[in-house]
Order: C-alpha cells, then structure tokens, then sequence
C-alpha cells in the first residue's frame, strides 16, 4: 500500500492508503479527524468541505495523491479553540439543529469571507448554496455569515 | 380536547459515594417500592427510572436526559424545566445523554413530537422535589423550620440571613425522605424557562468534535458496507466475492439474509469491496411501479372497499341535497428521509456481551430486537446513544443496528456499518405514496357535507387524524380509507400522514372557498365558531386556539395588505397537540412564482426556549416547503429512481423561504414542536401560486407542475 506525505492543520502526517482513496475518508478513519463529514460522496452536500490551499474543495472528490503536496485545513484546524469570527457567530446565532452539516457550512463560509469580506446577501446565497442543511436552518446560516462578516469590518 | 398529560410522577433519592445526592425519576410507569436510584452514576438504572439528577458537594447539577437528541432539541429544554424548578443557574447546570442499559427498558425514545408535553410536570417535579430536600437539609443544619428558608440560584437562606450553597448540604439531603407534595413556581417567577438557551452542543458542534454515529470509532474495529437487493421484491440467489476479497484491505465477506457484507479494515475500502461483489437476485415478489401504484390507487379511491374511520350524519343525502359539490383529488409520492448523516450503527458481539453504539430513536426497542435475534439475554445489551445526524422518523427502525449486529456476530469483531448516500435513499423506510379525494357539498352558501376519501401504499391514516379539523365543523362528515399492500418498506416520516394531508386539505379549502365566493380566513373562523362548545369528546383541536393563532397569523402577515405582486396563501393546522396558522408569500419572477417568506402564528402554550422553539418551526417549514416542492420518488419494477442528491432534489439556501414565527403568550402547558409547521406549509404556498397564477396545484412535488418546471 503507497504512503502519503500530507500537511493537515499545520502538521505533517504520513498515512497508508490506496492511491484512488478520497481524502475525506484518509481524514476520518486513519487520522480521527471527524469532524468533516460524509454526506452523499458526489459532491453534492458539502458536508465534506475542507480547506486546500485556502480554497473550499469537497474531500469526496480529492484523492489522498492529488493532496499530498498541498496545505490541508480542516474544521479542527480552522482555529485552536472555536474562535474563528465564523465559529463565533454560529454561536452566537445558535444556528445548528442536528449539527451534522455545520462544520461544512462553517468552513465554505470561512473561505468565502477571507476571499470576500463583505458579501451580498447573493453573494452569501451563491456561495452556500453548495451545502445542504436537511433541518433547514438556512435563515440562520445567513444571518451568521452576515454577523461574521460585520466583526471583520 | 386534552392538551396536558398527566401521568403519577415516581421520585426516589440515593445518596453517591463521594458524597452529593442522586435523584431519579420515573414518569412514564409506577416504581417498584424497593427501586432506588444507584450510589454510582456509572450504573445508572434507566430500567427503573427516566431520568436523573445529580448534584454534587461543589454544587453542579447534571442531568442525564431522558430523550434522545435528533436536533429537535430536548437535549436543552428538557434540562431547563429542571433547572427552573430547582432554582440554579443554568450555567451550573451539565447536561448529559442517558445511556440504555439493562432488563425491562422505559420508554425512552424521540418520536411525535411528546417529549416536552410527556416530560412538562415530571420534569419540573423532579427539580422542585431537589430543591425542597435540600432545603429541609440546611432547615435542620440550622435547626429551624423549613417554611423559614428560602432557595435561590442555588442558594439556601434563612431568616436570619445565614446562607448555604446547595452544594453544602447536598449529601444529608441525599438521606431524607422524598416529600410526596411540592409547591411548583408560578410562571410569572421563571428565570429560565422562557428565554433563549443556545443548544448544549453547539460549542462542541462548530469544532468537529466527534458526536454523530458515525464518528464512533474504537481501536482494532472494522468496517462494513453492505451489498442490498437492487430491487424491492428481490432475493438473493447467489454471490461471487472473489473480486471483493481481492482488494487489499478487506478482512472478510459474510451474508446476511439477502444481503452481502463486506468487512474490511476501513470504510473507502468495504464500499470498494462492495462494489466489487457480483451478486444474481431472482424475482420472488414482483417490482412495482409508479404507473402501477397511480392506476392501483385511483382504482381505490374510485371503487375500492374504504374502511369507515369516522363517520357524522348523513353524507349522501347531504350530498343529494347540495346546491353545488366540489371535489378534487391530491397526489403524493414515496419520500425516503435523506438524514443528512447515513444510517449507520456500531456494534461488538461476544461471548460475553453485546455492545452497541449509534444513532437510534428508538434505543429501547432495538436492543430488545437484537438479543432476540442473537438468542441472547437482554442483560447482555449495552445500548449507548449517539447525537443523530437528523431522524425525521427513519431513525425510529433499527434495522441497521440489527444489521451491524447480525455482521459483528458472524465476523466475530467490532464493526461499524456504514451506509453509502444510495443505500440509504434505496434501502428506505418511506414515507408513503398517498391519495387524497375530497368532497364538500355546498347549500345555501354553507359547507353542509364533507367526504374524505384517503388510498395509501401500505398504510392508512392513525386514529386520531379523523378527529382533527374539519371533524365537528360539518354536520355531515365521512373519513374513509384502503390502502394497497406492497413489497415496498414503509414507516413514518416527519408528521405522518398529516405532512401532505394537511397540503392537500387546505388547498381543498382555500378552493373551497374561491367557488363559494368567501375570504378563506373568515370561511375557517366561521366553521371554527361551529365546534365551539362542543361536548363531542373525540375532537382532538380547540377551535378557540386555532381561531387565536390564525388571527395572530393574519395581524402578522399582512393579510389583504400587500404591494401589488405579493401573492398570499393562508393554511391553519392542528396535529401533535400544537394549533399553527401560516401565511405564505409570493411573488412572479421570470414568470415563475417564487416562495419568499412564510409568517407563521403557534399555540404551544409555554415556550420553553425560544431559541430553540423557532428553529424547530422554521425548520418544519422549511422542510415542508421543499419536499413539496421538489421531492421527486418513485419506483420502476421495484427500483427506486433516484439514489442520490444529483438525481433527488432537496430544498438549498437560495430557495429557502425566510420565516417569521409568532407565539401565542399564554400560560398553558408546552406542546410539541418537532412537527406541527410541517405540514400545512406545502399548502400555504400552493395557495398563495393559486392566487398568483390562477392554477391550483394538485400533484407534488410541485415542480414538475408547467407552472414551475
């Protein structure tokens, strides 16, 4: 089995896997990060959202060779302690229900404003409408984005 | 109409090694006198009891939850009804998922939206019953008399101004009788109850710590994804796994009934190994579809033998006698329930006992299930909850911890069952397909007949349903149904049945009342005012409450108010204890109507957490709205046609409605609020496309009207 070389939140891990695996699952069965998610494995959900290179990507679709040499964030890496302005206004608007999707609306939000710090309400809309919120918190999801947004003016 | 649910509430107290008390509380069936709660929150009874209460000597107060979280959020409210009557702050307070384990289990599940309307008086017994012990406690500290102390934020004081914390006299507490009678706070005195509470794991939630089924891993467990019937009606003849074994990685490969389990070292490479199984399936019930469930159903409602659910008066003479009939039928297809997170479920059988880990509604029945199947004894079971990535019913079945069980069994390892997205959409528990026919007759400008006629897959509506409105509102009333028996599995989905009835109903009256040239709001405040009094004890809604939420939905809305282009449709509902009105905005946009916003006015007499309590009513229109819309299901010769999001729509961000939700302030008992918004709301917007096309809608989902595709 072919080993890996990969950079995920900032540290360096070598992990065992088949060359066709999709980064998603090397993330959650070799290296315990579960905290991104599997949804639906065509890209469809976004539940899967990671950070590569600072850009949004699904990791359904991403082997572990097509990431080896790139920078990987994940939802544990996006800040030490849930501080990020992204995290804070999810809490602050209380906007989870099951939960199970946040951490891919967090992380798309997040590449969102670093590359555009004050979006439209369709910008926001155009740029989520990727993820899918079963419990249908979606009102929320923008009103959180927008409250992030104002603590970065 | 009985909206409280009174049941004897079971108190018993242990004092905890190590000091603080542990009280549990048995509301849903009597107490064995002897039963007591443990001295060991390791070994919590939830045989014997629904919930506990612990405090400890540093004065924190956990509570371990009775129901399970599906992110309707009783994880929170149901910890703050406790908290308000055991006067401490909620900061002190430490919320913790009950685990299931041991011999006759109690009902401890996530379902129907009862869990705080059941749990209402328990709960705040329970606090109030702490409260009080621990103030006779520091009374006898201080010698004196109870009734000259007082407890506040987790403070004891006494007349003299000496104080105690809780956490001071907790454990002589632990040691007195439980008082049989408790004084409970009056409403106007809550500090809690009644504010906004953010959901208890949402700081865990927005770091990706580990919470779901799912995320549930221990070291040397393995993987299984499972190979299933493609077709509904199908066996399993035979298999070839030598591709599957082949692949590096896969530990094993075992059968279980009809179907193939591939056990493999982790998840990527058992759904690898599945995929490289070669399986033959015969025909042994035929596969059914659509186009021959429409042509079976319609054959129902046209000529089939009803069963009579309800019946009032006269309906054919009513009918013979009418001035003008109106009848319309409804159409609605199979829905799989699309949790966000797949089913999945974790389990270790050995000799020596059965472990099991996952997201279940129904903890209780499943393990009960699965010592069955393994001829084992329950005391075996140890059942632990997971958060749930979503349930919306489907989670009720445990079907897939049966699964990871029965596989774990053969295997003799730990294994994790794991369903892919097209599993879980092909290997459903549907909602139902259904078909609705109505019948009014109308004579001298009023409702004098009504004649519902439902034909269902598999199922027919629950006995409460025929006594929701309009039952008691016309004096001839006739609910009947068939239904069609499949090989199809179906199972309850968000509000059953009501979550397209009720679509289908109010569209009926919203029509209703356009051919008896009537606003739709007066015409239901006006056959409201027909059951008002009533001594017919099965009507199951108050017509005073309804009358109050729809004209709080009216006064909210802007009803008959609007810009030109602003289309409204109203609906009012009754289901699950809960009385909700809704009025649904839209407007034309390249020559399209387009959902904008939904008011929606609730009765859930007191709201425990607003917070938490819009969320749930915003999530039920929301997914009311877009499985009205978009949801698109069916089968053809026992193959579901669609498998995952890229074929099956489910509603995004840009065509979520924004939603306004007003409650009804009164002091009335909770009532439920996981599913009441849900199911009128198709028909809210249904009503308000009429207005701004002139067409009715008649079909979900509706986009595949001419009016929206």
């Amino acid at each position: 089995m072919p080993s890996y070389k990969l950079s995920i939140n900032g540290e360096s891990k070598t992990v065992e896997a088949s060359e066709d695996t999709p980064i998603l699952w090397v993330l959650r069965d070799q290296l315990n990060l579960v905290g991104t998610k599997y949804g639906c494995g065509i890209a469809q959900c976004g539940a899967c959202t990671i950070h590569m290179d600072g850009n949004p990507i699904r990791s359904c679709q991403l082997t572990v060779a097509q990431v080896e040499d790139k920078k990987i964030t994940t939802i544990e890496g996006l800040s030490a302690d849930g501080s990020h302005p992204v995290q804070e206004a999810w809490k602050k608007i209380d906007v989870p229900q099951c939960g199970y999707c946040q951490a891919g609306q967090i992380m798309t939000a997040a590449a969102l404003l670093d590359n555009n710090p004050s979006p439209s309400d369709t910008e926001i809309k155009n740029a989520m409408n990727g993820n899918i919120c079963r419990c249908g918190t979606y009102n929320r999801i923008l009103n959180a984005v927008k409250e992030a947004a104002s603590t970065l003016s | 109409m009985n909206t409280s649910y009174k049941r004897r509430t079971f108190i018993k107290a242990s004092t905890l090694t190590g000091g603080g008390l542990l009280l549990g509380v048995n509301f849903m069936s009597s107490c064995k006198e002897d039963v007591k709660p443990p001295v060991d929150v390791a070994n919590l009874n939830f045989k014997d009891f629904n919930a506990f209460l612990k405090i400890s000597p540093e004065g924190y107060v956990t509570i371990f939850s009775p129901n399970p979280e599906i992110g309707q959020g009783v994880k929170t409210s149901m910890p703050m009804i406790i908290a308000e009557e055991l006067d401490v702050p909620w900061e002190k307070v430490h919320v913790v998922q009950g685990k299931l384990d041991n011999e006759n289990y109690q009902r401890q599940v996530a379902g129907g939206s009862q869990s705080i309307r059941h749990g209402w008086d328990p709960l705040r017994k329970t606090g109030a019953t702490a409260k009080q012990m621990l103030i006779q406690a520091a009374a006898n500290k201080w010698e004196v008399d109870a009734s000259d102390c007082t407890a506040s934020g987790g403070v004891i004081s006494n007349k003299a101004g000496d104080k105690l914390n809780y956490g001071e006299v907790v454990t002589e507490a632990a040691s007195l009788e439980v008082p049989e009678e408790v004084t409970l706070k009056d409403p106007k005195d809550y500090t809690i109850i009644g504010t906004d509470v953010s959901n208890v794991d949402i700081d865990e939630i927005v770091v990706g710590k580990p919470l779901f089924g799912l995320d549930y891993k221990v070291a040397g467990m393995a993987y299984a994804s499972v190979m299933r019937p493609p077709a509904f009606g199908n066996k399993l003849a035979s298999y070839d796994d030598s591709a599957a074994r082949s692949i590096s990685g896969v530990q094993d490969v075992v059968q279980i009934g009809d179907k193939i389990a591939v056990v493999a070292d982790n998840t990527w490479t058992a759904i690898k190994g599945k995929n490289a199984l070669k399986a033959i399936w015969t025909i042994d019930t035929k596969g059914e579809s659509t186009s021959d469930h429409d042509r079976i159903l319609n054959g129902l409602l046209d000529k089939g033998k009803m069963e009579v659910f309800r019946e009032d008066g006269n309906v054919e003479k009513a009918f013979a006698d009418a001035d003008e009939i109106l009848e319309r039928t409804y159409d609605s297809p199979f829905l799989p329930h699309n949790c966000l997170e797949p089913m999945n479920f974790f389990a270790s059988v050995t000799a020596e006992k059965i472990k099991l880990v996952g997201p279940i509604q129904t903890p209780a029945r499943t393990a009960q299930t699965i010592a069955k199947d393994l001829g084992r004894d329950i005391s075996e079971v140890d059942l632990e909850m997971t958060r749930m990535g979503g349930g919306f019913g489907r989670r009720l079945y445990g079907d897939f911890a049966s699964e990871a069980a029965a596989i774990s069994n053969e295997v003799k390892k730990p294994i994790q069952v794991v369903f892919t997205r097209e599993d879980d959409m092909t290997d459903g528990i549907y909602r139902p397909a259904l078909k609705y026919r109505f019948k009014a007759g109308i004579k001298d400008g009023k409702l004098t007949a009504y004649h519902l006629k439902e034909a269902g897959v598999n199922a027919n509506m629950y006995g409460l349903i025929p006594n929701f409105f309009p039952a008691g509102a016309v004096e001839n009333y006739k609910v009947e149904g068939a239904k069609h028996t499949s090989n199809i599995t179906i199972g309850a989905w968000r509000a059953p049945f009501t979550n397209f009835l009720a679509s289908a109903e109010q569209s009926f009256f919203d029509e209703l009342s356009e051919v008896m040239g009537v606003d739709p709001i007066q015409m239901r405040l006006d056959l409201l005012d027909n059951v008002k009094g009533t001594d017919d004890e099965r009507i199951q809604y108050s017509a005073e409450r309804m009358q109050e939420v729809i004209k709080l939905a009216v006064a909210k809305s802007g009803w008959g108010k609007q810009a030109s282009g602003v289309h409204q449709g109203f609906v009012a509902y009754y289901c699950h204890n809960t009385h909700v009105a809704q009025v649904a905005n839209v407007e034309m946009e390249d020559g399209k109507p387009v959902v904008k916003k939904v008011v929606c006015a609730v009765d859930c007499g007191i709201v425990v957490n607003p917070l938490g309590a819009l969320n749930q009513i915003e999530g039920g229109i929301v997914d009311g709205v877009g499985h009205a819309l978009y949801g698109d299901f069916g089968f053809e010769n026992g193959v579901p046609t669609a498998k995952n999001f890229d074929k099956y729509r489910l509603i995004r961000m840009k065509e979520a409605p924004v939603v306004e939700t007003h409650f009804v302030q009164n002091n009335l008992s909770p009532t439920g609020l996981g599913e009441p918004s849900l199911p009128p709301a198709g028909g809210a917007i249904a009503n308000a496309i009429a207005k701004a096309t002139g067409k009715r809608l008649y079909k979900q989902p509706y986009i595949n009207s001419e009016l929206l595709g």
